[in-house]
Parts: C-alpha cells; sequence; structure tokens
C-alpha cells in the first residue's frame, strides 16, 4: 500500500492575484455532522472562465461548490464559518437574501432533474417566479434558451410534452437552459456530465466552453481529461484543503506538490 | 455451494407461505363479498337507496335508507375536504420549512403517529365533550368536525411518506432557480399529485366506514339532513341498528345496505385510480 504524504503546515495554498475575483472566498471552515469537510479554504475564482475542482472522491469537491450558492443551508447539522464573496458582497453576511444569491447561479447537477412540467414550463418557471408574467416575453425566454443550448430544433414542436421525455443528454441540456433562463452570472456543474454518453458529454462541454464568455464557470469533476479539456483554471482539493490552485496546463504538467503530482499520474483517485 | 438444494427449498417455502398468504386474504375478502351480496342482494331493492325511512321501516315495512347514503356523503365529503385543507399545509409546513431530524420535527411526527393510532371511540368521546359543554346538539357539524380530526393525522401522515420520496434534487433545482420555500412546495405538491388522490382515498375511506365517532356525535335522523345542525343518519350506523332488530327483514335491509357502502367504496376508488393516473403526466 501506497502511504499518501501528510501536507505540511508551511505548504499553503497558492492564491491567484485577480484584480476582481467574481467569487472570493476566505478562511472557508464547514464542519457537517462534526466533521471537518472543508478547511480553511481562502480562493479567488476568475471571471469569464472556467475554473475546475478536482480531487479524490470525499476530499470536499461538492461540498464546496453548494456553500457557494448556499445549498447546504437546508441540511441539518452542518455548520458554516468564513465568508464567501460574490462581486465583493458576502453571501453569508447576516441580511444577504438567499433567494436572491441563488439566481446569481446556475447549477448543474449531476442527472438531470426536470421538473415536474412540461418542456416549455420547466424553462419558464424560473423568469415565472421572478415575475415574468407576459406571455410573449415567456415565449421568447424559452426559445432563446433552447437556442443557446442548441436543443430548439430537437423540440420546438413538442414544447408541451412532460420533459421526462427527453433523452437523458437532452434533459441536461434542457437543466442548463432553464438556469440560464434566470438570467445568472455563474454556473455552477456538480459533474455534470458524468451521468451522460460520450457524445452528449461533447456537447455539454463545449457549451460551456462557449458560456465562459457570459458567465463564470465552476466545475467539480472526477475526470482529468475533461478538467483538461474545458478548464481555464484548475482547483485540487485534497481531505478539504486546497492543495494546488492554477492554470490548467501549469497544474496539469508542472504540479508543485506532491500530492498533486500523484493524484494527476493517477495513483490517487 | 453444496447447500444449494437447502436454499431452493427455503426459496419453495417462502414462496408457499406469501401464497398461502394471499389466498387466504383473498379469499377472506370473497366471503365478505359473497356473504354481503348473498344476504343483502335479495333485499336489494330500488327503494332502498331511493327512498328515506318510511314508518315502520324498522319494523319492516317501506322505505330506504337513503337518508344514511346522503348522510355518510355529506359526512365522508365534508370531513375529507377539510381534513385535505388543513393536513396540506402541516404537512407541507413539516417537511419544508421545519429542518428535518431537529426536535420540533420529531416530535411533530410523533405527535401524528399516536394521533394516526387513536381508535375513534375517543375522537368520538373527546368531541362529545365539548359539545356538551358548549351546549352543542348530535348533528352533521358535530360529525363533520370529529371525523376531521380523526382523518387529518391520516392526510398528514400519507403525505409525508409522499414527501420523502422526492428526491432532493427538486428541492436543489428550484432552490437554485432562486425559488422561495412555498414556491418550491408548489413544485413538490405538483410532484406528489398522482399520490394525493390516495392520500385522500384513505381518508374518506376511513370517513365513510366510522361508527364509533360519529354514534354520539352525529346521532341519526330518518330524515336527509338540509342543515349543518341536524343530526344525520350514516350507512355505518343504519347498518349497526338494522342488523341489532329482531326481525329477518330488517336483518336483510341491513346486508342491502351494506352492499350499498362497498359499493360507493368502489365507485370511490375507482375515480380515485382514474384521477390519479390523469396526473402521471410528468413522472419519470
Amino acid at each position: 500500500m501506497y502511504s499518501f504524504p501528510i501536507l505540511q503546515a508551511e505548504e499553503t495554498p497558492n492564491i491567484i492575484s485577480l484584480k476582481q475575483p467574481h467569487i472570493q472566498i476566505k478562511d472557508l471552515h464547514v464542519v457537517v455532522e462534526g466533521q471537518e469537510i472543508l478547511k480553511n479554504i481562502n480562493l479567488s475564482i476568475p471571471n469569464n472562465s472556467v475554473t475546475s475542482i478536482i480531487g479524490p472522491s470525499g476530499c470536499g469537491k461538492t461540498t464546496l461548490l453548494k456553500t457557494l450558492n448556499r445549498l447546504l443551508d437546508d441540511s441539518k447539522d452542518v455548520e458554516i464559518s468564513g465568508s464567501v464573496l460574490v462581486n465583493g458582497e458576502d453571501i453569508y453576511a447576516k441580511n444577504a437574501e438567499v433567494t436572491h444569491i441563488r439566481k446569481k447561479m446556475g447549477l448543474l447537477s449531476q442527472k438531470p432533474f426536470t421538473l415536474p412540467m412540461s418542456i416549455f414550463e420547466n424553462i419558464a418557471y424560473g423568469p415565472k417566479i421572478h415575475g415574468e408574467k407576459d406571455k410573449g416575453k415567456l415565449k421568447a425566454i424559452v426559445e432563446q434558451q433552447l437556442r443557446n443550448v442548441g436543443l430548439w430544433e430537437e423540440v420546438k414542436d413538442r414544447l408541451d410534452s412532460s420533459a421526462t421525455r427527453l433523452s437523458i443528454g437532452q434533459q441536461q441540456r434542457l437543466c442548463l437552459a432553464r438556469g440560464l433562463a434566470v438570467e445568472p452570472e455563474i454556473i455552477l456543474g456538480d459533474e455534470s456530465t458524468s451521468a451522460l454518453d460520450p457524445i452528449s458529454t461533447q456537447i455539454i462541454e463545449n457549451l460551456l466552453m462557449d458560456l465562459k464568455q457570459r458567465y463564470t464557470i465552476v466545475l467539480v469533476t472526477h475526470i482529468l481529461r475533461q478538467a483538461r479539456r474545458v478548464s481555464d483554471y484548475i482547483l485540487f482539493l485534497y481531505q478539504g484543503e486546497v492543495i494546488e490552485f492554477g492554470k490548467t496546463e501549469e497544474l496539469l504538467l508542472h504540479p508543485k506538490h506532491e500530492i498533486t503530482k500523484q493524484y494527476v499520474k493517477g495513483f490517487i483517485s | 455451494m453444496a447447500n444449494i438444494s437447502k436454499r431452493l427449498q427455503k426459496e419453495k417455502i417462502a414462496k408457499l407461505l406469501m401464497q398461502l398468504s394471499g389466498i387466504l386474504i383473498t379469499g377472506s375478502l370473497f366471503l365478505i363479498l359473497g356473504t354481503i351480496l348473498y344476504k343483502g342482494l335479495p333485499h336489494m331493492t330500488w327503494e332502498m337507496i331511493s327512498q328515506t325511512p318510511k314508518g315502520g321501516f324498522y319494523l319492516g315495512k317501506s322505505g330506504g335508507v337513503l337518508n344514511a347514503i346522503i348522510g355518510s356523503l355529506y359526512l365522508a365529503g365534508l370531513s375529507t375536504i377539510l381534513a385535505t385543507l388543513i393536513g396540506i399545509p402541516i404537512a407541507i409546513y413539516l417537511h419544508v420549512y421545519v429542518r428535518q431530524g431537529t426536535a420540533i420535527s420529531r416530535f411533530s411526527k410523533l405527535l401524528f403517529d399516536v394521533l394516526f393510532g387513536i381508535p375513534s371511540i375517543v375522537y368520538g368521546a373527546i368531541a362529545f365533550s365539548i359539545m356538551v359543554f358548549f351546549g352543542i346538539r348530535a348533528s352533521l357539524l358535530g360529525g363533520v368536525i370529529t371525523i376531521t380530526l380523526l382523518t387529518i393525522p391520516i392526510v398528514v401522515r400519507t403525505l409525508d411518506e409522499l414527501l420523502r420520496t422526492i428526491p432532493q434534487d427538486l428541492k436543489h433545482v428550484t432552490a437554485s432557480l432562486g425559488a422561495t420555500r412555498w414556491e418550491s412546495a408548489k413544485v413538490m405538491l405538483k410532484y406528489i399529485r398522482p399520490g394525493l388522490f390516495t392520500a385522500l382515498l384513505l381518508a374518506f375511506g376511513r370517513a365513510i366506514g366510522d361508527v364509533a365517532g360519529v354514534m354520539l356525535t352525529t346521532g341519526y335522523s330518518d330524515n336527509i339532513p338540509k342543515y349543518l345542525d341536524e343530526p344525520t343518519a350514516t350507512l355505518p350506523l343504519a347498518i349497526f341498528f338494522q342488523l341489532s332488530s329482531p326481525i329477518p327483514e330488517v336483518q336483510g335491509r341491513a346486508y342491502a345496505s351494506a352492499l350499498i357502502l362497498t359499493f360507493l367504496i368502489l365507485i370511490i376508488v375507482l375515480c380515485t385510480h382514474f384521477l390519479s393516473s390523469k396526473q402521471k403526466k410528468h413522472q419519470t
């Protein structure tokens, strides 16, 4: 058995300095059921780029992603300390408005989950709850978002049929369109392609790479090749700590830390 | 590998036991249906369902149990509607607003489990003493209140089970789109709608079949109730009264009444199945 080197105290994670980071995480600690899942996370996530969070299972990738849009709030026995700044505003501040924060971030989860409604209603749902009542405008939004994800031609004749009838790849694109319909600034992806076939995966990856011009994208992935394909930056998490954060090529080709090296080479998974 | 024959034997025994209990339960069902058909059908006349009891009905003379049919439908219908209107918000509140696993959540679940198990005579007795205190006489209203209290735990418990089947993803999706908890809850209700009818069916079934709860609170009357404050007949009580009669003609009508009650429940079950299958459109 190979034993993993223990992280030295002086090996503090490196932070890329940015003038105006979209998301800035400061001294973030997350404790779930008495177990410290995230330890002292300090991080700046750059604008208009794809940042991938990689690391072995159970290292806290998904937890980190969920703290970004406060989805952990409703889970039981969770303690969160530190701050997460989005555009300079702390989303964990006492007066922060949760629904407003979440609206800023579209979430693309592991398995596509369509709402129990028609294709049209799935996309119109977001704008509707945020007050859009005009039917013409809703139609325009639905068409535009479906076009954005390349689904319009495939479904334009059956907008009223149930979203569950779509293939799983189409469903995931629908979920992306649904998230985009509320005009977020940030897209969070939680292993968004793990349930998809290679072709659908490629479609989603290409979409995300197109979308980064307008959005900041944070992805959790356990596929190194995917991280290499789509991301500009990679964050390596190990046992709840940021080990390394840097440009994709740099981190994958010249990892600074021993653990990163081993993970990239495939010794740890 | 050597014990494969032993394992197959166990399999056979288990299967046999399951089949036996299946046969047993189906057999009892047919026995019940057979009995009420055999004993009730000869007394099943158009008069039974189209007329209220005339003078001497309980001595075997003309009339029917229309008063009890209408009374039972009123009572069960109103109670089910009320229990649903009260039960849905409770279930949603406990599931969406109260954090799972906290003392309040655990206590309320325990509370509803206990309320679920309390026999209806206890509800009847409590409602009766309250009615006596306020000087209200046995009436349709008294019955509706009692039976509503009786059926709320059924609605809440069933809905709670249904809400638990909702994937966490639904909460996450609606939340990440910026929905408030109430807006999420509405989507959840949409998700469980096919099962909602099962909850209503259970409540209605319990309401229409209850004797002990209505005995003290609803009273009995040969007239069809026009107002909520009038005593009202119910089918189970009608069966009870007629069955206690020594006159064979009246006893036979008890079985006919049981047949009517069974038939009513059959109609409700079929309606529920139909409605719930219509709702399955968006289910995976």
